[in-house]
């Protein structure tokens, strides 16, 4: 297994298979096995305690650590780490939540915050050395996520407008004739109660799955054309040692495109959670 | 064993096809977005609030492909 789990390792038997293993969770520590009084042997393995978990764990560290370090003793004149704090915090206070939720953004700005700063440093871990994974190429991470923001759009609507008059707002659009609503109702509400929570979490995680595969494919492919090729076996070229030299130089482009994606993926989420909150909240609509 | 034999589903070529619509969409509401924000840059913000549904609506189409090419082998 090498680092991050760039390796190659064959799936069962049967004809030459190969998968990359490093979209597979590892438990952190090794299973214990230990006798009880009956002699009986019992083995036991903390699955739940994966070395993704501990990343994401790590993430919600540092979110914290670091919008505690840059808001502590803030002056009038801010100094250069109160100044880095709140120019990134008016990034999202002025790009996304009063642009979009307007007026009352005030109680929707910490979730937004802490929701771009998670999603970025989970993102960016797909390009730190130490990780060299990004936490939401795994499903599981990103339905938490999204269903964070489908609670909390929902619970805002409910909560402003009551259940049934918040249900009638979201699937019966006004000016639409009353025999059309037979058709447009289930679609309105497929749309803002299913396909929302949905994509939001399948857009997560598709596009930071699909990068790093990619990136797997360059690294992984590049190395094995690089040194899985024997010189001696009678099929050898060094144009697949030329290849391997090449995609190896292009996982770097690869890598730098990555960087752009998950920036973006991470801006993307909260400006559609607050598109979301902003709707439920709208009086008309 | 020929080490550049590529073995996998057909159906991802399908889904490749199948993102042209949205990539077609997706890329029409946004320049839609710049043109108007050329005209009236005043506009721009009421015209990025609308843009980011239909791109959200939009998209969805393209990550349900993706879903459904991982779904049906």
């Amino acid at each position: 297994m090498g680092p991050g789990g760039f390796s190659l390792v064959p799936l069962e038997s049967g004809p030459p298979q190969f998968g990359v293993s490093a979209f597979e969770s590892r438990p952190l520590f090794p299973s214990r096995a230990w006798l009880d009084s009956g002699g009986q042997e019992t083995v036991w393995t903390d699955i739940w305690l994966t070395n993704h978990i501990a990343q994401a764990v790590i993430a919600a560290g540092l979110v914290i650590g670091f919008w505690l370090f840059v808001s502590r003793r803030s002056q009038v004149v801010p100094g250069k780490r109160q100044f880095v704090g709140e120019y990134l915090y008016e990034l999202v206070r002025n790009g996304v939540a009063r642009s979009i939720i307007g007026l009352e953004y005030r109680r929707y700005l910490p979730y937004l915050l802490a929701l771009f700063s998670f999603i970025l440093i989970n993102n960016l871990f797909g390009q730190f050395f130490l990780f060299m994974f990004p936490t939401f190429s795994k499903i599981g991470f990103a339905w938490g996520l999204a269903a964070a923001s489908w609670i909390l759009y929902n619970g805002v609507g409910i909560k402003r407008y009551g259940l049934i008059k918040y249900l009638s707002k979201m699937t019966l659009p006004q000016g639409v004739p009353k025999p059309l609503l037979i058709l447009v109702a289930p679609l309105e509400f497929i749309s803002n109660f299913l396909v929302r929570p949905l994509t939001l979490g399948l857009r997560l995680f598709a596009n930071l799955f699909a990068g790093h595969l990619v990136i797997m494919v360059f690294v992984v492919g590049g190395s094995w054309l690089l040194w899985s090729t024997k010189s001696s076996s009678p099929d050898y070229s060094p144009i697949w040692n030329v290849a391997g030299g090449l995609s190896i130089l292009m996982s770097f482009a690869v890598f730098a495109i990555e960087l752009l994606v998950g920036c973006l993926q991470a801006y993307i989420f909260t400006v559609l959670t607050a598109q979301y909150v902003s709707s439920s909240l709208s009086e008309e609509h | 064993m020929n080490p550049l034999e590529i073995v996998g589903s057909i159906n991802l070529i399908g889904y490749g096809l199948a993102t042209l619509g949205p990539a077609l969409g997706v890329a029409w509401i946004f320049a839609s977005v710049i043109n108007g924000t050329a005209r009236q840059p005043e506009a721009r913000g009421a015209m990025l609030s609308t843009a980011w549904i239909g791109f959200a609506v939009v998209e969805a189409l393209a990550i349900i492909a993706i879903a459904l090419a991982f779904v049906f082998r």
